[in-house]
């Protein structure tokens, strides 16, 4: 945008130009404001409904015309939730779940990533195609003979089922491989005249150096994992190998159905942790898609 | 080199003067060789965990896919998977001769053809309209517009099917304040399908607007600047320095978009099931109840048709879109 110092004007000095000129560097377009906070409403109506809900006595959900603000606000439903669903269970093994893929997508993906960007050997371009030719490959493709797979390992009845086939994915390459080419050969080098051993050059020198893509692709991966609900809906066997998302699928097509306040008490308990985890990592979640996606 | 312009050591000498440089080069090449072992054998060691996952995981499910898709496999080989008989063609053929296929193809372009230049157009409209037009309270339009991306589908589906009741749902009665009676959106088949793209659209906006704000502030400051003062409107500036430049970011999500759309399954799998009457039928919808059903061969070939789609629509992309220098 323009500043006061180098822009022409067409009135220099005038005190209505210059107050114009204020606003709009510390607001922008005023004008915007208005048709932007409208479609905020909008996008976050929803979650103001879902909030308002999990708060509403069952009549209150029932009644027509429907009331926006509970008349007597309970948090029974939250109550039920945990005592007839079982939701901290579920909780904890979505958490269990999210964490240990998370944890398998940044070690692999960092690792083969590096070799990727970084180191020279035999079929490292049909290695990239071959990884990178699978983000295109739709989910259900793999699906049923994972399910086959997954099956006949005997998997079906414990977490290690809902964990392993998603513990190395090819955005994490993609990523990793992208932010890592960006960090200047020289490094390396330097490390390895003073010699420094490969294995040891990527994990004290590239990986400290990687964490906003570590971040991005942590965020991105925990996000993914935490709302999966179409494998760990076919393959979870038992009540106690539940996600959150799993129970509260269940739930809705049950005959607890007609109880919207718990419903939505549910879905308030499944978006609050991805909510704080995105709202504390937001920042380094925006610059790491600003280095990584785009070059 | 600089070697090859002395006398001696031109290319019709080669046989009487290569001696000693060839020894040289091999002692060189010896060295180098020895490094590049190294590193070779470090990024074998890397790449080996993912690759075995990745092998076990990927890889080998591809392949047994496009193998059951030219099998009989039914859900009763479950146990048994190599005990199935080769059918060549069949099941593709079978496919293709199935209504409710095309059914479900016909929605899913509908989808994709609605769907993705709207959020394509949303996405851009809200990161120029926050990076461009406004100063303030960027995070909060930031996190609200991003919000539904984050959200569990399931969750979006319990809020999403209250919101939509026909009585005792928000949208209705706001209708009913401009005077104007809402339907049963989700149990009418000419409301279905577009809810479901309205829904799509509000979920994945976010997704689209995070990367052109990082595109957007990549193009730059002086650039703005050079342009306002030869006397570009802001219409101008736009369209002229900004959208060109902004140009592999929508590449980038109109491809990733696009490939989520091509497998248009959540909405309708958490909200109407397909229906009513298929209208809401997707082809990976179509496919999974395939599997639901133990048509292990016909889930398998309807996937490999909505790939070979996909890859379609990537290229296409790739050609409208890409620089034209």
């Amino acid at each position: 945008m323009s500043t006061l110092s180098t822009a022409p004007t067409a009135h220099p000095g005038t005190d209505r130009t210059l107050r114009r000129r204020r606003i709009r560097q510390t607001w922008g377009q005023p004008w915007l404001y208005l048709p932007l906070a409208g479609a905020l409403l909008l996008m976050i109506a929803p979650f103001l409904w879902m909030l308002s809900g999990s708060f509403k006595p069952e009549a209150d959900i029932r009644r027509v015309p429907p009331v926006l603000i509970p008349t007597a606000p309970t948090t029974a439903n939250y109550g039920e939730l945990f005592s007839t669903l079982d939701f901290t269970s579920m909780f904890a093994n979505s958490v269990i779940v999210a964490l240990a893929v998370t944890a398998g997508n940044l070690i692999f993906c960092s690792m083969l990533g590096y070799a990727l960007a970084k180191l020279e050997f035999r079929g490292q371009r049909a290695v990239f195609l071959l990884v990178m030719g699978t983000l295109m490959i739709p989910g259900l493709v793999t699906f049923v003979p994972l399910y086959v797979l997954v099956s006949n390992m005997q998997l079906t009845g414990s977490l290690v089922g809902l964990i392993l086939p998603f513990l190395a994915g090819p955005f994490g390459v993609f990523l990793m491989r992208q932010f890592i080419s960006t960090l200047p050969d020289e490094l390396i080098d330097a490390a390895r005249v003073d010699g420094c051993r490969e294995l040891a050059i990527f994990a004290r020198i590239i990986l400290p150096l990687t964490k906003p893509a570590l971040a991005t692709l942590g965020i991105i991966t925990f996000l993914g994992s935490w709302n999966n609900f179409l494998w760990p809906l076919v393959v979870a066997q038992n009540e106690s190998q539940y996600t959150l998302p799993v129970g509260l699928a269940l739930a809705s097509s049950g005959q607890s159905f007609t109880r919207f306040g718990i419903l939505l008490a549910g879905a308030m308990v499944v978006l609050l942790p991805v909510m704080i985890v995105f709202l504390l990592f937001q920042r380094q979640f925006v610059a790491g898609i600003a280095t990584t996606g785009l070059k | 080199m600089s070697t090859k312009t002395l006398p001696g050591w031109s290319d019709t000498h080669e046989q009487s003067t290569a001696g000693p440089q060839r020894s040289a080069d091999r002692r060189y090449s010896g060295l180098r060789s020895t490094a590049r072992g190294r590193q070779a054998r470090a990024a074998w060691i890397l790449a080996a965990p993912f690759l075995a996952l990745f092998a076990a995981f990927m890889l080998l499910p591809v392949v047994w896919s496009l193998l059951m898709s030219l099998t009989d496999t039914k859900s009763a080989d479950l146990r048994t998977p190599l005990n199935v008989s080769f059918t060549g063609l069949d099941t593709y053929v079978r496919l293709f001769q199935d209504d409710q296929f095309f059914t479900a193809l016909r929605n899913t372009g509908v989808f994709v053809l609605v769907a993705l230049p709207l959020t394509l157009a949303a996405g851009l409209a809200a990161a120029v309209a926050l990076d461009r037009g406004i100063r303030r309270f960027r995070a909060v339009f930031r996190v609200g517009f991003y919000l539904p991306v984050i959200t569990s589908i399931v969750a979006v589906a319990v809020v999403w099917k209250t919101l939509l009741e026909p009585r005792a749902g928000l949208v209705n009665l706001v209708l009913g304040w401009l005077g104007i009676d809402g339907p049963a959106w989700l149990a009418d088949t000419r409301f279905a399908l577009p809810v479901m793209i309205v829904m799509a659209v509000w979920r994945n906006l976010g997704t689209v607007m995070i990367i052109m704000l990082a595109g957007l502030q990549s193009v730059p400051q002086s650039l703005m600047e050079a342009a306002e003062l030869d006397g570009a409107g802001p219409w101008q500036r736009f369209w002229r320095v900004t959208f060109p430049l902004l140009r592999p970011a929508l590449l980038l999500t109109a491809v990733t978009t696009g490939i989520g759309y091509l497998q248009f399954f959540d909405e309708p799998f958490v909200m109407t099931g397909g229906g009513p009457l298929d209208s809401t039928l997707s082809a990976t919808l179509y496919a999974y109840n395939q599997f639901g059903n133990g048509n292990y061969d016909m889930a398998s070939a309807a996937s490999y048709v909505i790939f070979v789609l996909i890859v379609a629509l990537t290229v296409l992309q790739f050609r409208v879109l890409r620089d034209k220098d």
